[in-house]
């Protein structure tokens, strides 16, 4: 017997109903800019790698990461991570430690002696780079993948620049720069110590270079004038740190003060405390919330036995001690002297008040622009002069190692494209990724994994490193807390939430499509979509 | 087996030999006593396979009956009255999806006011739900007609009711011959639904249809009552082959050949009839009976047959369409019409009065001589409804209408007056 | 134990899916090979809770039954808008039979496949909550007394939506409907009335008895499945927006279901024989104005004519069952 007419149906028929007709806006998938990356200097492809290492895929992780930035076991020191600033995470909970998973991935990576791949093709091109400081070897490193033969010519007896010659060891261990360093020579790259460029022109010349970047940081410790008698021992903070990475250790006596109030001055005044300083007193102008030291740079240096003088400037220097100026705040904010003194006893007075430039190898060139004493560059990093290129702390900027290793990829791109006679192609940014275009609901309440801390009896008698990794399973965590923001992390949610079943999932990797003959353009997969992967387009009707 | 029994529990032998698989019981008097049996056969193990769901509704019995027909399964259930009205959207949509359910009805009047007694109002009141309406004249084709029902309903998909005048039947003990097991297997398939719910091949049933398709549903449903009267005597035959008696078909007719008055009824008081006819055959009255089983589909054709060779008809039918008259016999008049006949309504057993053969002689020699209105009511108690008539007519409100004819009748004690 | 979330994931169990995800932590709706028991094609009104909550429920019930589902389904928006001839959305079996019998339906298919010896083949009934609540209820009753094999999931949309937007005893005080027009003294659905299905099922001792919303798929899976698991007759509740009945933008529907169970209105439990054994906790609570605001059945309390009386009153509800059934974390926000 057939089956009743009109009262009983065939299943599934509905298909023949394409409600897609009903639609007035329609959801389409995009990629947004993560926050983070946005935000890192290096260019790091942030969430890119951070999605592998959420899957335990730490190798791939590492290599998504260093398409970007060949230094991830330093990166993870002492990057100041402003991904991290910009994380929305930060305005759920905390932001992402992303700066910890970086760390662990280079440690991983050098521990299980993951190499880089050895460049596919050689262009013949012979590019020069002066210095072995993060800019100068991100170039190098970049460059050398790129397919061109790369020299690095370095005025010390080691690589690193401030990294080796400024960054103290218990902040930076010295095994994880040198393997880093030696992983990035092990693609070829030729380094050469002692040799100081004092004419780039005629270094390339004699070279037969066919490009230059120069990465010569920023080395000359400024001075200011404080009027002191002979007995009284002032030094330079540079010159101070330099010192440290040789045979003789500098000696600075039992009560030392700092004078500055930037990282380095931190930096100077925790060395003296693990030299056997009972007192180091920085001197800073201002107030704390006005120093421009990074905030837990100053807490960990307070943890240590570091003592500050706010609102304070040295008038004079006698002999064991010093004469400090009290200063108050005028209502624009700027320190004025109150005329008040007080005397501190002191048997060195060391200035960290920051580094100028050697220019002195650019002399002659010509095109050059020099300002305050930085060499200009254009955005594709190259100064007035064709195919000399530079970055780092020697051109304007915010003199950090991430910086600076931004600098040396973004100029090894153009030196390539300016070998090649093209001009580098970027690709436009999307549009960022706002914590409004997030639907925070879906993530997991998880707070930030705090780091390990070395005990702090060490911490003041030892250069050992003073933060720890993260562990396996901790990093894991960390990874896993990335809210992926603007890209889709196939979460299949809107593959859930559709009430019309008219997104199409594709399988692992392949992310989804919308089935547009039956989504009625309800916006529930946009409103439900954790990561702001996809937005409403009206219809043209 | 011939048995001496009472009418319920006969039909409850009855339904188990068809072996239902899924029996809905919901006590009314008077069908209580079928589900009562069969509930009993069924916890005793004699009935299996066999699923007993004592439900909280006469609704809910008919929704049962509903799903598990869908899935397949031999559905029964029986009621009577007030469970059939209470029932009665389901009754329509388990015709409307095509389901063979069969069910007793043992007919019995509807309130208010309340009343346990037999007339045909309730199932009469089902006329247009798309059910067949088979009415039994003795216990004995009460059980006839529930093995032909299954037959006919799994056939053509559609549901049954068998009709059977309440406590007159349902409690009366008779003889009667309980077919046997091998008996009904031979008349009775298994039950191979037209349509089933089963994951295997998934169908929507019950779908919400439009004015597109409407109509044409509805048009299917009564072809297939048209197939039914086409059908039921057929199966009558194949029956009496099996079981080796005449019983159900459409009409059955007594004494109608020379006849020149035909009474017609449905149900027990067929009996009754008889034996006045009897009666008055023997006085000379050419005088003879139509009984109606099938009342729907109702075999217009085969009536109009019955009668046309005679002068005169007169209806006697324990149902009343208020406003109107009577229900059988408009379906009458529909099948004579354009004979000239001369047709009369008998409104008679309302509520469970009784129907005494001194009435009957009366009734029929006034159709006789046609003297008789269109329609009468037969025993009414016409000083009781006039003093109300009149008590109406002077006050509005005059108080129960129930209440004060039994008091005019000296029923209710003088406190109530 | 009621549905353990994982957390230490991205978005640990939240949303739909999760790739860092063990195969047998997967959701349902995850899966590439769901089953869609009802198909794309459907007339819901855009972001219809109901439409998806069906596609929630119901294939979760195929999975755990392993497509071995009958449904029946009570007069109402999601019979209308699945099956208008000549076209049907189920991929399932599936029958309609009336508003008010969906139970007693589906106890009759369960009967029959009792009676059949397929103990392999379940059964669901479906319908709204004026199927559920008000017009099916007695035989609602009657299933659960018996405790006939037959999961009973009522879509809770608050009112008579298919026959645009009546009261029925599941409409909280103060809505608007088209039967509880904003005028008059006590504008709106009124206080004091309308009926809790769930703990009125939890008094007939069922074995199983929950609550869920379309928001927490994860907690609405678990649920259905194990109610597939168990024997008897099993209620599930799930609370389902409206957009058109509730005067909501369609893409909010998720997000009402979110704060309906985030304010504390909609509490969301699972009981066993009579007794609860656990409720999802509020994550972050959400003061009851900002449920009420997006949804224009209740935009007389607010603006020109507000009645901040009225909007504590719904609070004062809200509290009471955060209360009553402990719906917020220990020591939580
Ligand atoms: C104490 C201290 C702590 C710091 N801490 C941090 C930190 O925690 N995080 C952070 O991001 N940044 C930090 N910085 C800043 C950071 O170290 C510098 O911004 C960064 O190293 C600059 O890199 P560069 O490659 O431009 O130069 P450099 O690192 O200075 O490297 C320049 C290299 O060029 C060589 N060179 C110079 N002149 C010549 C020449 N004529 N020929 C050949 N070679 C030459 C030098 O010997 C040196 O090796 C710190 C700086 C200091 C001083
Ligand atoms: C006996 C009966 N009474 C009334 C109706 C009309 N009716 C059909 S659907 C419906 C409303 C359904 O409301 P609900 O059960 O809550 O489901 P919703 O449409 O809201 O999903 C009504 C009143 C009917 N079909 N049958
Ligand atoms: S009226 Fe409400 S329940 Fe009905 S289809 Fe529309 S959104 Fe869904
Ligand atoms: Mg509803």
């Amino acid at each position: 017997m057939p089956k009743p007419f009109a009262i009983t149906l065939k299943p599934g028929t509905s298909l023949t109903n394409l409600t897609g007709t009903w639609r007035t806006a329609r959801p389409v998938y995009l990629d947004r800019l993560p926050p983070c990356n946005n935000a890192c200097p290096a260019g790091e492809n942030i969430q890119g790698w951070l999605f592998h290492a959420e899957s335990g895929d730490y190798e791939q992780a590492w290599r998504v990461l260093v398409e970007n930035n060949p230094l991830p076991a330093v990166m993870g020191r002492v990057c100041y991570h402003p991904c991290e600033g910009a994380c929305n995470r930060g305005q759920l909970d905390s932001s992402v430690g992303i700066n910890s998973v970086e760390r662990f991935l280079g440690d991983e990576a050098i521990k299980r002696g993951w190499k880089f791949a050895a460049p596919a093709v050689s262009t013949g091109k012979k590019v020069l780079v002066v210095g072995a400081g993060p800019s100068g070897l991100s170039a190098a490193y970049h460059l050398a993948r790129l397919g061109h033969k790369v020299e690095i010519q370095e005025a010390g007896p080691l690589a690193g620049g401030m990294m080796r010659f400024g960054i103290p060891k218990y902040r930076l261990p010295r095994e994880v720069l040198d393997a880093e360093v030696q992983r990035i020579l092990d693609l070829g790259v030729t380094l050469k110590f002692d040799t100081k460029v004092a004419n780039i022109e005629q270094s390339m010349q004699d070279g037969g270079f066919d490009a230059a970047f120069l990465a010569v940081g920023a080395h000359i410790g400024k001075r200011t004038y404080i009027p002191a008698g002979d007995a009284t021992k002032i030094v330079d903070a540079v010159s101070v740190l330099r010192s440290m990475e040789g045979e003789d250790k500098p000696m600075l006596g039992r009560r030392v003060v700092v004078y500055g109030g930037g990282n380095t001055a931190i930096d100077v005044a925790r060395t003296a405390k693990r030299l056997g300083a009972t007192e180091a007193i920085i001197v800073y102008r201002r107030t704390r919330d006005k120093m421009p030291a990074h905030d837990f740079e100053v807490e960990e240096a307070l943890q240590e036995g570091v003592m500050v003088k706010w609102l304070s400037t040295i008038k004079q220097a006698g002999e064991g001690n010093i004469t400090i100026e009290k200063m108050a705040l005028d209502e624009k904010g700027y320190p004025q002297p109150t005329g008040e003194f007080e005397t501190l006893e002191a048997d060195s007075v060391v200035l960290a008040l920051g580094q100028d430039v050697d220019l002195s190898l650019l002399e002659g060139v010509s095109g050059l622009e020099i300002k305050d004493g930085t060499v200009q560059v254009a955005p594709n990093m190259m100064t007035g002069h064709p195919g000399i290129f530079a970055g780092g702390d020697m051109v304007p900027s915010e003199r950090t190692v991430t910086v600076a290793v931004g600098h040396g990829k973004k100029a090894a791109r153009n030196i390539d494209a300016w070998l090649r006679g093209a001009t580098q192609e970027v690709p436009a940014k999307h549009e960022l990724a706002e914590f409004d275009k997030l639907n925070t609901w879906y993530y997991s309440d998880a707070d930030k994994t705090v780091r390990p801390m070395l005990d702090i009896i060490r911490r003041q008698t030892s250069f050992d490193e003073v933060q720890g990794g993260l562990n396996e399973s901790n990093a894991l965590f960390e990874a896993r807390r990335c809210l992926s923001c603007g890209n889709c992390f196939e979460c299949d949610n809107c593959y859930g939430v559709c009430p019309d079943n008219a997104v199409i999932k594709l399988g692992p990797g392949k992310r989804f499509e919308f089935k547009y003959d039956y989504c009625k353009g309800c916006g529930l997969c946009v409103a439900e979509c954790p990561c702001g992967a996809i937005k409403m387009v009206a219809e043209d009707i | 087996m011939l048995k001496q029994t009472e009418g319920s529990k006969a039909v409850a032998e009855a339904i188990a030999l068809c072996r239902p698989e899924v029996i809905c019981a919901y006590p009314i008097s008077p069908q209580t006593h079928i589900v009562e049996a069969l509930g009993e056969m069924v916890k005793a193990g004699e009935l299996t396979p066999c699923e007993f769901i004592n439900v909280e509704s006469e609704f809910a019995a008919m929704s049962v009956a509903i799903g598990s027909s869908a899935a397949g399964a031999r559905s029964y259930t029986a009621t009577a009255s007030q469970g059939l009205l209470f029932m009665v959207e389901a009754v329509y949509n388990a015709a409307g999806l095509g389901l063979p359910i069969v069910m007793t009805v043992a007919n019995r009047a509807i309130g208010a006011p309340i009343n346990i007694w037999n007339d045909h109002s309730d199932s009469l009141s089902q006329r247009d739900s798309g059910w067949m309406q088979l009415f039994a004249e003795t216990n004995q084709e009460a059980v006839d007609l529930h093995i032909q029902a299954f037959r006919l309903a799994e056939e053509l998909s559609m549901p049954i009711m068998v009709c059977m005048d309440g406590f007159i039947l349902t409690h009366a003990f008779e003889r009667v011959d309980i077919p046997s097991q091998e008996q009904v297997d031979a008349y009775l398939p298994p039950f191979e639904p037209r349509q089933v719910l089963d994951p295997a091949e998934p169908i929507s049933i019950g779908a919400m249809v439009g004015p597109e398709a409407f109509m044409e549903v509805k048009y299917l449903a009564h072809a297939k009552q048209m197939q039914a009267l086409e059908r039921i005597p057929q199966l009558a035959d194949e029956f009496k082959q099996i079981f080796g008696r005449d019983s159900g078909g459409l009409i059955r007719t007594y004494h109608i050949e020379d006849a020149e008055t035909v009474v017609i009824a449905m149900g027990s008081v067929l009996g009754t009839i008889k034996d006045v006819v009897d009666e008055m055959r023997a006085e000379g009255h050419k005088i003879g009976v139509l009984g109606i089983i099938s009342f729907r589909p109702f075999p217009l054709e085969l009536v109009r047959a019955a009668l046309i060779k005679s002068r005169r008809f007169i209806v006697l039918e324990k149902s009343l369409a208020v406003g109107m008259g009577g229900i059988v016999a408009t379906n009458v008049r529909m099948a004579v019409s354009g004979t000239g006949l001369k047709g009369f309504t008998a409104i008679a057993g309302l509520g469970g009065r009784a129907i005494p053969k001194s009435s009957l002689h009366k009734l029929f020699r006034q159709a006789e001589k046609e003297e008789l209105e269109p329609v009468t009511f037969v025993d009414l108690d016409w000083d009781a409804v006039n003093k109300q008539l009149e008590r109406e007519k002077q006050t509005r409100r005059s108080g129960p209408i129930a209440e004060n004819i039994l008091h005019d009748k000296g029923i209710v004690s003088a406190k109530f007056g | 134990m009621s549905f353990q979330p994982v957390k230490f994931y991205q978005t640990g169990t939240l949303t739909v899916g999760n790739r860092l995800l063990a195969q047998d932590e997967r959701s349902v709706q995850a899966n590439q090979m769901r089953s869609n028991s009802i198909n794309s094609g459907h007339r819901a009104c855009q972001g219809c809770g109901e439409a998806l909550g069906a596609r929630y429920a119901i294939d979760a019930a195929m999975a755990e039954s392993n497509g071995q589902l009958i449904a029946a389904n009570a007069t109402g928006c999601l019979e209308v808008f699945s099956t208008p001839y000549p076209e049907s959305s189920w991929q399932i079996p599936w029958i309609h039979s009336l508003f008010g019998n969906a139970p007693a339906v589906a106890t009759g298919i369960a009967a029959a496949m009792k009676v059949k010896g397929r103990n392999d083949v379940r059964v669901v009934a479906q319908g709204g909550d004026g199927g559920t609540t008000d017009i099916g209820f007695g035989c609602l009753s009657g299933m659960f007394e018996r405790n006939d094999d037959v999961l009973y999931i009522c879509y809770d949309n608050e009112g008579y939506m298919n026959t645009g937007v009546q009261r029925s005893s599941a409409t909280p005080p103060a809505a608007r409907t088209a039967t509880t027009m904003p005028v008059g003294p006590e504008p709106g659905n009124v206080f004091g009335q309308g009926k809790n299905v769930p703990e009125i099922a939890m008094a007939h001792n069922i074995p199983y008895v929950a609550t869920a919303t379309v928001a927490d798929l994860r907690d609405l899976e678990y649920k259905v499945r194990k109610a597939m698991r168990m024997r008897g007759a099993r209620y599930i509740q799930i609370f389902v927006p409206c957009p058109l009945g509730w005067g909501a933008a369609s893409h909010d529907t998720i997000r009402l279901a979110r704060l309906a169970k985030e304010t504390g209105m909609f509490p969301v439990f699972e009981a066993e024989h009579g007794e609860v054994t656990s409720v999802l906790k509020i994550r972050n609570k959400v003061a009851i104005e900002e449920y009420l605001k997006p949804q224009k059945r209740f935009a007389h309390l607010f603006g020109k004519h507000a009645h901040p009386e009225t909007v504590a009153r719904l609070q004062a509800i809200a509290d009471r069952n955060i209360r009553k059934y402990g719906l917020l974390a220990e020591g939580g926000n």
